[in-house]
């Protein structure tokens, strides 16, 4: 196959996956089989597109033009690259672990369950790959849409609800927002193709692009930069794959990688920096690192301690993004990689400890660790890659950031940067500590014996992904190489 | 005393502004159904006024060229309320039926009595 | 065949208005339908063929029985009546199909042959109004189509239907008349009654004539501004719309209110636009203002609206508030997204029209607490709701995404940023009432009796759903047939503004 004809593949295939799935409704079995292919198949075509990328060139899908200089189009180029990689892999893992969560719990609706997850990775592919801002805007909204059946699974009221705030907040912002920023690009622009160095440099004064910057950082809901941010942790309503779908695999890592892609490839890193504007967003999204991280110390409700931590993660890419230097841009680029492969484990891990032994608060998790121990082990993990501590992946986006921050000359986001690590360790590690070291309550189940580990399609996620920390420390290169190949001028 | 003047000069725009406005009036402030057929008639009629009377010169005929007559009407008016008649004869005949629909439904034809009964919306 | 291509116009009009007498003969509901159908199907392939020659060659004149304009009837079909005629007869012909199953439910036997008989007059009337050159033939038209449309909705099962109609009815009258009166001083400072001889006489009336001039803008402006629903003019719209029968309601609120829009536009335009510099008036402030405010206020009554069917017919409300937003911007790509519009909500509100006639098919009612959990049992209707609903919030790769696009571009060459966030703002209250529905029908568990014995309504209903469906998703990404014709029709349109001094003998 040529590699157009490969990305057109990639484009489709989630797409002809969630079509055929609902053939299979009355045959879970052959069901999940189709997923598990479906998953499969895109992560092979994606990994062979990046096969062929490899000498940093990039690649120009055909597109239909829709109306005057805009165009439903696709072109292929690393950070998109990295998205697409991340996505695609970690649908596999989440699919996997999905099928042991849904089945243990034996959730209704699972047919629609599996169709949504496999539109909604397929816009993430879309956004991945879109060559101009319409076609990312398209695939924006068709993730949002597509994620709503998912945050309301349970179709209680207070899943309704949270549904209804997670679908007003993302459409409203995209739509109030975002939807005039980009607008305005094209008129400022003439064009929403993204192009290397901008599109936007020299084409309005500071006072009209600090508005559009606004818009954009504010319209661009699914970055939860605060105070658009409480759409996430309402979210967790949904079932603990679907939290990981939106905190790690889809939908707010397309909201970072729209941040990111929209400063590089429409402002400019170098316009970014000559705009004064650039640093009072700069601080917005530090000030939402530090207080999400904050917040999260107080939730005693694990998986809303998960989603600020997410809140305040998020933010580490926008301030990459930000600071407008190639290495802040490196290090928000990997921060999604590593973010997601640290968060959906622990994602995997709160819904184990779910399934398994029916917790939810921090405070009820003394002395589970013992006799869930890989669970409990591979939350460790994951907790310490998102505090950024080796030998874990995490470190090296950190470290990118910080280098980012003092070719920058921000000593502020320096501070702020590392006293956030601090907070990171503060409220993640207490949990895997009381696992191990707390003392089971008298007469609980985990005192009692009466709790195993999670079912095994679980466990073999978790442990996947939790290996993928690990290994994103040592074979962090080809990350590094394409983040690296992120053309800035 | 300068309106006045203009007014009585051209009494039949006046009289046609009467009309329009009285059946326009009829019809937003009457709750008979009825009488707001009748407003409506009223208003139409004015209509055909504004046409016909600058069409109608006095003394003028009907355009068949004949060599005793000079000064001709305009014909074209006269036709186009010929056929607005029709309509307007259809409007009503329409708009009296559906009253009799309406009163066989509601066993009223007073629009505030329909709308109070909490039916109307 | 090339003796026939000449008469296309004539045909255009003269075989629906032979098609209902045609059905008034019959007396059989199902032999009426069949030449209902015959003849609405005929409509698109005459409007397309006419479309084709007027691209190719230029606009067609048609001298009606042989008389030449300016003093007989002429029928003048140049590229903005050609879109028109096209975007009406082809969402009627779309809709068609559905009308079988859902006359026979709702209307009475033996009326049903005259029931098709008011169609096809009321399609006479529309294609008529949009063909015609002449401004009191057009009168004659709006009447034909307005009265038949009375009849169409009287027909409806609830009793409030008579009253509806009966409103409507008054108020169309109204609004007829004061367009007669319009065209009457129109007749008085020219002497014409057709289009283009009145623009090129009216750009030669004297400055003492001025104000019999704007006086006759205000009354077309006031009597079409109430057929086509314009804000705060919609009183009647809610009500006819809510208790017509389905059929009659789709292909109402797909057609008629357009078909005003294109007189509107026509009158603004092709005729007044030469003689009159809209900017020395307040025009286009009013009609903004009114859009802006008919957006607003409409969506929002429609988000408290417990009938889906009165629900749409808000939305209609606001959504005519986004064409007469682009007519009100008067610039190139304000009329684009204005005309674009018109089509683009023609196939939306079709379609959302035809799913509730499927859903009333079924479950005998369109109360919103009456059809929860309504989705999983008619899946495919409701599903086209739902992407139907999604253009009519403008998201992106439906249709309704390209109108807003282009008024917005139209309102920043205005300079009006304020305009872009109205229409952006605007829909998102649309995101709410359209996902009220959405939530309660999918995400809910059935109650009644009748939602759980419900199913997806016959082929001959789905088929024109997912037609206009497709069509939703389809002009949503290939816009040339859409957006690249109203563009064009909206240039020359435009050029023929006079700015400034009234150019002599302005251009049609």
């Amino acid at each position: 196959m040529t590699p157009e004809a490969l990305v057109i593949a990639a484009l489709a295939i989630p797409f002809v996956g969630a079509a055929l799935i609902p053939l299979f409704t009355n045959n879970p079995n052959a069901r999940e089989t189709v997923t598990l292919v479906t998953a499969a198949l895109l992560f092979i075509i994606v990994v062979a597109i990046a096969g062929s990328l490899s000498d940093g060139a990039q690649l120009q899908a055909v597109g239909i033009d829709v109306f005057a200089g805009i165009a439903f189009a696709f072109r292929v180029e690393p950070l998109g690259m990295l998205f697409a990689l991340v996505a695609s892999s970690l649908w596999i893992v989440n699919s996997i672990y999905s099928i042991g969560y849904m089945r243990a719990g034996d959730e209704p609706r699972q047919t629609t369950y599996y169709v949504c997850f496999a539109i909604a990775v397929g816009s993430a592919i879309g956004i991945a790959f879109a060559q101009n801002l319409f076609t990312l805007f398209l695939f924006y909204e068709a993730l949002t849409i597509s994620t709503y059946p998912l945050v309301t699974h349970k179709r209680d009221a207070e899943a309704m609800r949270s549904g209804r705030l997670y679908l007003l907040l993302l459409l409203g912002t995209s739509m109030a927002l975002l939807l005039p920023a980009i607008f305005a690009t094209f008129a400022l622009a003439g064009t929403l193709d993204f192009k290397a160095g901008g599109i936007l440099a020299g084409t309005a004064s500071g006072a009209t692009l600090a508005l559009l910057l606004f818009l954009y950082v504010f319209g661009i809901g699914k970055a939860a930069v605060m105070p658009v941010h409480s759409w996430l942790p309402a979210a967790m309503v949904a079932p603990t794959p679907v939290s990981a779908l939106l905190h790690a695999v889809a939908v707010v890592k397309a909201g970072v990688f729209t941040i990111l892609k929209v400063m590089v490839y429409v402002f400019g890193i170098d316009l970014l920096q000559e705009l004064s504007a650039t640093d009072i967003f700069l601080y917005v999204a530090a000030l939402t690192v530090l207080l999400a991280s904050l917040i999260a110390m107080t939730q005693n409700n694990l998986k809303r301690r998960l989603a600020y931590s997410t809140v305040s993660q998020l933010s580490y890419i926008v301030v990459g993004a930000l600071l407008a230097t190639q290495l802040g841009v490196i290090g928000g680029a990997m921060q999604i990689a590593m973010h997601a492969f640290g968060k959906i484990t622990l994602f995997f891990c709160a819904g184990a400890i779910y399934v398994a032994a029916h917790k939810v608060e921090v405070s009820e998790l003394d002395g589970l660790g013992r006799v869930m121990p890989i669970t409990f082990g591979a939350f460790l993990i994951g907790a310490l890659s998102i505090i950024g501590l080796p030998p874990f992946g995490g470190l090296w986006s950190k470290w990118f950031l910080l280098l980012g921050a003092l070719e920058a000359q921000h000593i502020a986001i320096l501070v702020v940067l590392v006293i956030s690590s601090l907070l990171n360790i503060a409220y993640l590690l207490p949990i895997p500590f009381r696992g191990f070291f707390g003392t089971a309550p008298e007469g609980s189940p985990q005192a009692t014996g009466g709790i195993q580990e999670a079912p095994l399609p679980c466990l073999i996620a978790l442990s996947v992904t939790a290996l993928g920390c690990l290994l994103l420390f040592f074979f962090a290169e080809p990350l590094h190489a394409l983040a690296a190949a992120i053309p800035l001028r | 005393m300068d309106i006045l003047f203009d007014l009585a000069e051209r009494y039949n725009y006046a009289a046609t502004i009467f009309l329009m406005v009285a059946g326009l009036y009829i019809v937003i402030a009457r709750g008979n159904m009825v009488k707001k057929l009748v407003g409506l008639s009223i208003f139409q009629t004015s209509v055909y006024l504004l046409f016909i009377e600058p069409s109608k010169i006095v003394g003028g005929t009907a355009p068949i060229i004949d060599p005793d007559f000079s000064v001709y009407s305009n014909p074209l008016p006269h036709v186009l309320i010929l056929t607005a008649i029709v309509v307007g004869v259809a409007t009503i005949s329409l708009g009296l039926a559906l009253i009799v629909r309406i009163n066989e439904a509601y066993g009223t034809i007073e629009e505030d009595e329909i709308l109070n009964n909490g039916d109307g919306g | 065949m090339s003796s026939v291509l000449p008469h296309l116009p004539a045909l255009q009009v003269v075989v629906p208005l032979f098609g209902a007498v045609i059905a008034a003969f019959l007396r059989r509901g199902a032999i009426a339908f069949v030449v209902a159908l015959a003849v609405t199907w005929l409509m698109p392939v005459i409007a397309a063929t006419m479309l084709w020659q007027v691209i190719e060659t230029g606009p067609i004149s048609y001298a009606m029985g042989g008389w030449e304009p300016p003093w007989g009837i002429e029928y003048r079909v140049d590229l903005l009546s050609a879109f028109v005629l096209l975007l009406v007869s082809a969402v009627a012909a779309a809709i068609m199909p559905f009308a079988r199953q859902s006359v026979k439910l709702e209307i009475d036997e033996s009326r049903e042959a005259w029931f098709y008989c008011m169609y096809l007059l009321c399609l006479t009337g529309l294609l008529g109004i949009t063909i015609t050159g002449d401004a009191f033939n057009a009168f004659v038209f709006l009447e034909v189509s307005s009265l038949s449309s009375y009849v169409m909705i009287a027909n409806g099962l609830d009793r409030r239907a008579l009253l509806a109609a009966f409103q409507y009815l008054v108020m169309g009258t109204v609004g007829a008349t004061f367009y007669v009166i319009g065209v009457g001083f129109l007749y008085l400072l020219t002497g014409s009654l057709n289009f283009v001889d009145i623009a090129d006489r009216l750009a030669n009336v004297g400055p003492e004539q001025f104000s019999a001039m704007v006086a006759a803008l205000a009354f077309v402006s006031a009597g079409v501004g109430i057929k086509l629903a314009l804000f705060p003019l919609h009183a009647w719209l809610p009500n006819a719309y809510a208790f017509a029968p389905s059929f009659a309601t789709a292909f109402l609120a797909a057609s008629a209110t357009k078909v005003a829009v294109y007189l509107i536009i026509r009158l603004y335009y092709s005729v007044f636009g030469g003689a009159i510099d809209y900017a020395a008036l307040p025009i286009s402030e009013v009609i903004i203002v009114l859009s802006v405010a008919a957006m607003f206020i409409a969506s929002a009554i429609a988000v408290f609206e417990n009938n889906l069917k009165r629900m749409l017919a808000y939305s209609s409300v606001a959504q005519i508030g986004y064409v007469t937003l682009g007519i009100g911007l008067a610039n190139q790509a304000g009329l684009t997204g204005g005309i674009a519009h018109l089509f683009n909500h023609a196939v939306m509100k079709g379609a959302l029209f035809v799913a509730l006639g499927c859903v009333f098919f079924r479950v005998g009612s369109c109360m919103l607490d009456e059809v929860t959990g309504l989705g999983r049992r008619m899946p495919i209707t409701m599903a086209a709701f739902a992407i139907a609903g999604l253009g009519l919030i403008g998201t992106p790769g439906t249709v309704g995404f390209i109108s807003k696009w282009y008024l917005a571009q139209g309102a920043l060459d205005s300079g009006s940023w304020l305009l872009v966030f109205a229409i952006v703002a605007s829909s998102v209250i649309s995101v709410v009432y359209i996902g009220r529905v959405v939530e309660v029908v999918w995400f809910r568990e059935p109650t009644s009796k009748a939602v759980i014995e419900a199913s997806d309504p016959p082929l001959s209903m789905l088929l024109p759903l997912i037609a206009l469906t497709a069509a939703v998703v389809y002009f949503g990404i290939e816009t040339s047939a859409s957006a690249g014709l109203a563009s064009r029709a909206a240039e020359i349109l435009t050029g023929a503004l006079a700015t400034g001094v009234p150019p002599p003998g302005a251009p049609q």
